[in-house]
């Protein structure tokens, strides 16, 4: 028998049914058995929460862990415990690994990594086409039933427009989202970041808004037609989450999610050539920015997902233009959140959880996202007065390549449970 | 000085001083042995990782002037084009510890990863990619200066691909920092978004961006540009876009700068490369001695002797 324990003193949030309020959270057999002052039971352990938040467990749905084929770069297990660190229970993550995540056998195995780890849960996302190829769809149903959560190509746009028509008609079937990475790759050229002023100012090629914005509008266009649910992957400009917010509005079902790193910085990060400030999509103009926290404020953006990526030392010193594209985000997201946003009143709190928790988890079909009875006892306690200097060289991840390092943040995970077994931080 | 990386960022004071050293080092060239020591027993490392026969050639001549002896390090054929051994090339550099590296690189902002990764070496920026040629620019500046007698108040025009160029940049950076007002003008589809943020004014046409002007800059249309549809046809740039004597006729008797090498009947019609108008060759002679300064500014801010260990 699973022992049970009582979360004692804990402020709890909970989007879903509106809570705000401390009170005691009673765990057992890795679900959440009751909340209030008659949820203990004799016999329970106890746990002191007295000045922590208790949120249901946030779900980072967008990560790239490196393995099977780069595990210099992050494993399965490393990518867990960053994750488990950075404070979230969940994580999805993306296909192209090499071999690239397209087979039963390969979810599997990551599957199988992730349990192993002990960190964060860990949802393999299938790849949408073989090899992400862009040509051929992989088998949904298999991989469905070995695990995954959901099917992206992401790295890459899928650029043949009936391919992309046929696995979003296909996917309604196993009701799986289709991420997409939206990016119209002839309009990007070589460019390697936003195209404007700054751009311009200091002489790197440039890759236009419309290279996203085109993608995005195609993308829905075809996801109204195939009825089936898309999702697009970190939005990035405001004409983007205009076309969103419209898709919306008119009953189109598409979510989005947007990055940290794109809702805190713009273009002018890159600075001089630096090279923690290259990712796809690239960093963007100020509008962009105000129009993405205009968006995560109203529920147009459905979910915070941190697209991290790791790359080894050496990739990213190089020249702007030969270094890879991407950055690591899991160790940073929560207190970007917490002091960037949650903190001079950008979002709730409650917004904040349901961006990190609710939100990704509806979208990926996951339970929780809510403190519920019955729902599973995964949580994510925040200590909002703890205060830390983002220090990469102690990341969990292998991956160091953060434009935010330095950076002292107000608001940082404490930890999570994650079935009800703690892992805590310190 | 420890580098010239960039115009950006380079104090405008530092600017002035190269300009105001250099016609000491023009001199030189006119003496009976064109050799003057400021550089002797120094190590000048040309890095080139593009092809430019120009460039390269004047560093040299400037460094050999200088007397130092200079080192091509690399072309561009070789396995140093790729970014992948950047490091290991910067690494085996720093182990025959030069003095001065020249770079050139197809890839913006290597002058900054090389003074990081080469923390003993002094780095001049021969053209980084798409960013910036700063010597150029120093050079531009100094055929100007010499022709109109200052810089500031004048109205420079630079026309043609804007969003490809180096030259473009750093003149913008330096001309507009040094006083003067620029003005471009190009087919819209090579004029990049935010040039005023350069401190330049966008003109809807060529001719509006000359009228008035006393000096123009014409800039280099790459062949590539009509395969990514940029331009549709050499003709039709030349046409609608190219210096011609006509075209020229409503500035103030500009003269007529081009950075090399010349595509005639494409951007500039050979009348006006050969006019009267044109300080196309003076530029090169120019070039040379703006070099010197340069190198020379640069050997005077470094220790002798023991190589820094910084
Ligand atoms: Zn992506």
């Amino acid at each position: 028998m699973t022992e049970a324990l009582l979360i004692r003193g804990g402020r709890l949030v909970d989007p879903v049914a509106g809570l705000d309020a401390v009170a005691d959270l009673r765990l057992a057999r890795g679900r959440i058995a009751g909340i209030g002052p008659e949820a203990a039971e004799r016999g329970d352990r106890e746990f002191d929460a007295g000045g922590l938040v208790i949120a249901p467990g946030f779900c980072d749905m967008h990560v790239h862990f490196r393995e099977p084929g780069h595990e210099y770069r992050e494993t399965v297990a490393t990518g867990a415990a960053a994750a488990a660190a950075g404070g979230f229970t969940d994580v999805g993550c993306m296909a192209n690994t090499d071999p690239v995540n397209d087979s039963p056998a390969i979810t599997t195995h990551i599957r199988r990594l992730g349990q192993e780890a002990g960190g964060a849960r860990v949802h393999p996302i299938a790849a949408t086409t073989r090899g992400m190829r862009g040509e051929r769809i992989s088998e949904f149903g298999a991989l469905a039933r070995a695990g995954a959560v959901a099917v992206s190509d992401d790295g890459l746009p899928i650029v043949n427009p009936a391919v992309m028509l046929r696995a979003l008609e296909y996917s309604r079937y196993f009701d799986l989202p289709v991420i997409e990475h939206c990016e119209t790759l002839e309009l990007t050229g070589d460019g390697v970041m936003r195209e404007g002023a700054f751009a311009t100012c200091i002489g790197l090629p440039g890759i236009p808004s419309a290279s996203e914005y085109l993608a995005v509008e195609r993308n829905i266009g075809l996801a109204e037609v195939a009825r089936a649910r898309l999702h697009i992957a970190h939005i990035s400009t405001a004409r983007a989450v205009a076309a969103v917010a419209r898709a919306k509005a008119s009953g189109i079902r598409v979510t989005a999610e947007a990055t940290p790193h794109h809702l805190l910085l713009t273009d002018e990060a890159v600075g001089s050539f630096d090279t923690a400030a290259k990712m796809k999509p690239p960093l963007a103009a100020e509008v962009d920015r105000q129009t993405l926290l205009g968006a995560i404020a109203d529920g147009t953006i459905d979910a915070i997902a941190t697209d991290h990526a790791p790359h080894h030392e050496d990739e990213k010193c190089r020249s702007f233009q030969n270094a890879p594209f991407g950055i690591v985000g899991l160790e940073t997201a929560v207190g970007l959140v917490l002091d960037r946003l949650v903190r001079p009143g950008l979002i709730s709190l409650g917004r904040a959880v349901r961006l990190l928790s609710t939100g990704p988890r509806r979208i990926l079909g996951l339970p929780g996202g809510d403190l519920k009875p019955g729902s599973p006892a995964d949580l994510t306690l925040l200590d909002l007065e703890a205060s830390a200097v983002v220090r990469p060289k102690s990341f969990r991840s292998l991956g160091r390549n953060t434009p935010f390092g330095g950076c002292e943040l107000t608001g940082q995970p404490a930890g999570v449970f994650v079935g009800g077994r703690a892992i805590l931080r310190g | 000085m420890r580098h010239l990386l960039r115009i950006r960022g380079l104090p405008v004071g530092q600017a002035r001083a190269i300009l105001d050293e250099a016609p000491r080092y023009l001199d030189v060239a006119d003496q009976p042995v064109p050799r003057t020591p400021a550089l002797l027993g120094r190590t000048v490392v040309l890095l080139f990782r593009e092809p430019s026969t120009r460039t390269r050639s004047s560093f040299q001549l400037a460094a050999k002037r200088l007397s130092a002896e200079p080192l091509a390090f690399a072309s561009a054929s070789s396995s140093l084009s790729k970014g992948e051994t950047f490091l290991d090339t910067a690494r085996t550099l720093a182990a025959m510890a030069p003095d001065i590296i020249v770079t050139r690189s197809r890839e913006s902002g290597i002058p900054e990863l090389l003074a990081r990764e080469i923390p003993t070496a002094s780095v001049v920026n021969a053209g980084d990619g798409i960013s910036e040629h700063p010597t150029q620019a120093l050079l531009d500046a100094f055929t100007i200066r010499r022709h109109r007698g200052r810089v500031r108040g004048l109205t420079v025009a630079i026309i043609g691909d804007l969003l490809h160029s180096r030259v473009f940049r750093s003149n913008a950076l330096l001309l507009t920092m040094l006083g003067a007002r620029v003005r471009c003008a190009g087919p819209p589809t090579l004029m990049p978004p935010g040039l005023e943020r350069l401190g330049v004014e966008p003109r809807p046409s060529v001719e509006e961006a000359l009228r008035g002007a006393d000096a123009v800059m014409v800039l280099r249309i790459q062949h590539e540009r009509m395969h990514d549809s940029f331009i549709p046809s050499r003709r039709e740039y030349f046409h609608e876009f190219g210096l011609t004597e006509e075209r020229l006729r409503p500035t103030r008797d500009a003269i007529v700068l081009h950075p090399g090498p010349l595509n005639r009947a494409v951007e500039i019609s050979s009348a006006v490369a050969d006019g009267p108008r044109s300080v196309i060759l003076e530029q090169v002679r120019n070039g040379v001695a703006v070099r010197m300064a340069v190198l020379a500014e640069i050997a005077r801010g470094r220790p002798r002797g023991r190589r820094r260990r910084d």
